[in-house]
């Protein structure tokens, strides 16, 4: 068995009576007292979330906006003159999502921030391409990731004397550099906060002083209810390499308005019949009971199937994500246990509709 | 594991039954179990009359993280559910062993008890 792997902040979980799993080799904790109370932590005050197990690269010298021009799905230039954070996908040359991540840009320096299981492939896929355009990939092992996120999320960082108080002035996706330390206004909840990306030496004393201001510590448990809630797709589970962005609810994700551009993907998306091709979706289960991962879907004009699916404890109802063909109305069945129940078809950002 | 009640018996998969004073049994999942799931936000029961043999899936327990099966531990015939539990399944997370048991059933044979999992042994399954 392979030895997992643990973040800097491994038993500080452990002396918060945190439940460990294993997650894609890392032992990363699940729960800390219970999944619904961190939940609604997070969307009533402000949780902190140990997320080092993802991988963080930098790149040195050549033509890096070149580079993620080809590479990446998404037009790098929206922000090569900005301070932001821009979201997408890396693709193969058949257009199959390889991962999705996000690139910062600020102070002239490129970040990327993409999914712990795809690190190795993602590495060897950046070395391979950066070396027509003479760039150094650098993969920063030194690093980790805590995200604070919640409507209090900005005065518990701001009350920390450790992180500059200028990321008070980020907009949403701003983001800016501190040193080496990245401070950004992303996260994975929904809600307002940061990100931040720093050394593996300061990670315990801004997890300490975070816990200290009254941020609550969040699980893998929580995180994925709460980005579910928020719409957002987990690469592995609601889109793999054999789905292309279309087909993923990430067709605003590529951008072909140069025309002149060729990312890695483009010829083979150029292909696909977006009027026939399935689609992502959201799913409101209306009788009792609870939409989990693989539950067949049937609706007027054909089938689907659920990609992701839980409670969400701020609707009190169960929710899901699913890939259908298209031709839907708003209603369908979903089979649970060979019964046949009432869904809705709604808009994957459940969370919108919950404050509606 | 030491708040296990003494007159309750097991399955290793996590149910108990008591056997009460009418002669009938009552079953539910342990406070081991409930602790595993987490959050729990749905059940499915039997329906009363619907005869279950021991060691067969009689109900559902959902958490936000997992559905599970919820076993019998011994045979018989459904004679009461507890309704409760679909409008508030959380209360099986506060209160495993008593307001959050699942379905007491008339036993087929008392005898199959003899065969089940003392507190003293299920608490070594759990400690495994």
């Amino acid at each position: 068995m392979i030895q997992p792997k643990n973040t800097v902040l491994h038993s500080s979980h452990i002396d918060l009576g945190a439940k460990m799993v294993n997650f894609a080799q890392w032992e990363m904790p699940i729960t800390y007292s219970s999944l619904m109370e961190e939940h609604h932590a997070v969307r009533k005050t402000a949780g902190i979330f140990d997320v080092s197990h993802m991988a963080v690269f930098d790149f040195n010298g050549g033509d890096q906006i070149g580079f993620f021009e080809k590479i990446f799905a998404n037009d790098i230039k929206k922000i090569a003159n900005e301070n932001k954070a821009l979201y997408g996908v890396l693709l193969n040359e058949d257009g199959g999502i390889l991962d999705d991540l996000i690139i910062y840009h600020a102070n002239n320096r490129f970040r990327l921030v993409s999914n712990c299981s795809t690190r190795e492939q993602n590495f060897d896929w950046y070395k391979k391409h950066a070396v027509d355009f003479g760039v150094e990939v650098v993969e920063r092992k030194d690093m980790g990731i805590l995200a604070i996120q919640g409507p209090a999320a900005m005065k518990k960082i701001l009350a920390m004397n450790e992180i500059s108080p200028l990321v008070e002035n980020l907009e949403p996706f701003g983001c800016m550099f501190a040193g080496e330390h990245l401070y950004a206004r992303t996260g994975y909840t929904g809600e307002d906060g940061l990100e931040l990306i720093v050394t593996n030496d300061v990670i315990v004393s801004l997890w300490e002083k975070a816990l200290a201001k009254g941020c609550t510590p969040i699980g893998l448990g929580a995180r994925d209810t709460l980005r579910l809630e928020a719409g957002l797709n987990l690469y592995g589970n609601d889109m793999t390499i054999n789905n292309h962005p279309y087909e993923s609810n990430l067709a605003w994700t590529i951008d072909m308005k140069d025309e002149a551009r060729n990312f890695i993907g483009k010829n083979a998306l150029l292909k696909v019949d977006r009027e026939v091709s399935q689609k992502i979706i959201g799913v409101l289960l209306k009788d009792r009971g609870v939409l989990r991962p693989g539950y067949e879907i049937i609706h007027e004009q054909g089938k689907g199937i659920i990609l992701s699916g839980t409670y969400s404890p701020t609707l009190e109802a169960s929710i899901g994500l699913a890939r259908v063909d298209q031709g839907h109305g708003d209603k369908g069945q979903v089979m649970i246990r060979n019964k046949a129940l009432n869904i809705e078809f709604v808009s994957p950002r459940f969370l919108r509709q919950g404050k509606m | 594991m030491n708040d296990i009640p003494g007159d309750l018996k097991f399955l290793s998969s996590h149910e108990w039954v008591r056997v009460e004073p009418d002669g009938s049994v009552t079953i539910g999942i342990s406070d081991h179990a409930q602790d595993l799931l987490g959050d729990i936000v749905f059940v499915e029961l039997p329906d009363i009359g619907q005869s279950i043999d021991a060691e067969t899936d009689a109900a559902i327990v959902e958490s936000v993280k997992a559905a599970s099966d919820v076993y019998s531990p011994i045979s018989g015939e459904v004679t009461e559910v507890n309704s409760i539990l679909e409008d508030q399944p959380e209360i099986i997370n506060s209160s495993p062993y008593e307001d959050g048991w699942f379905f007491k059933m008339a036993p087929s044979d008392l005898g199959e008890i003899e065969d089940l999992l003392s507190p003293e042994d299920y608490s070594e399954v759990c400690e495994d």
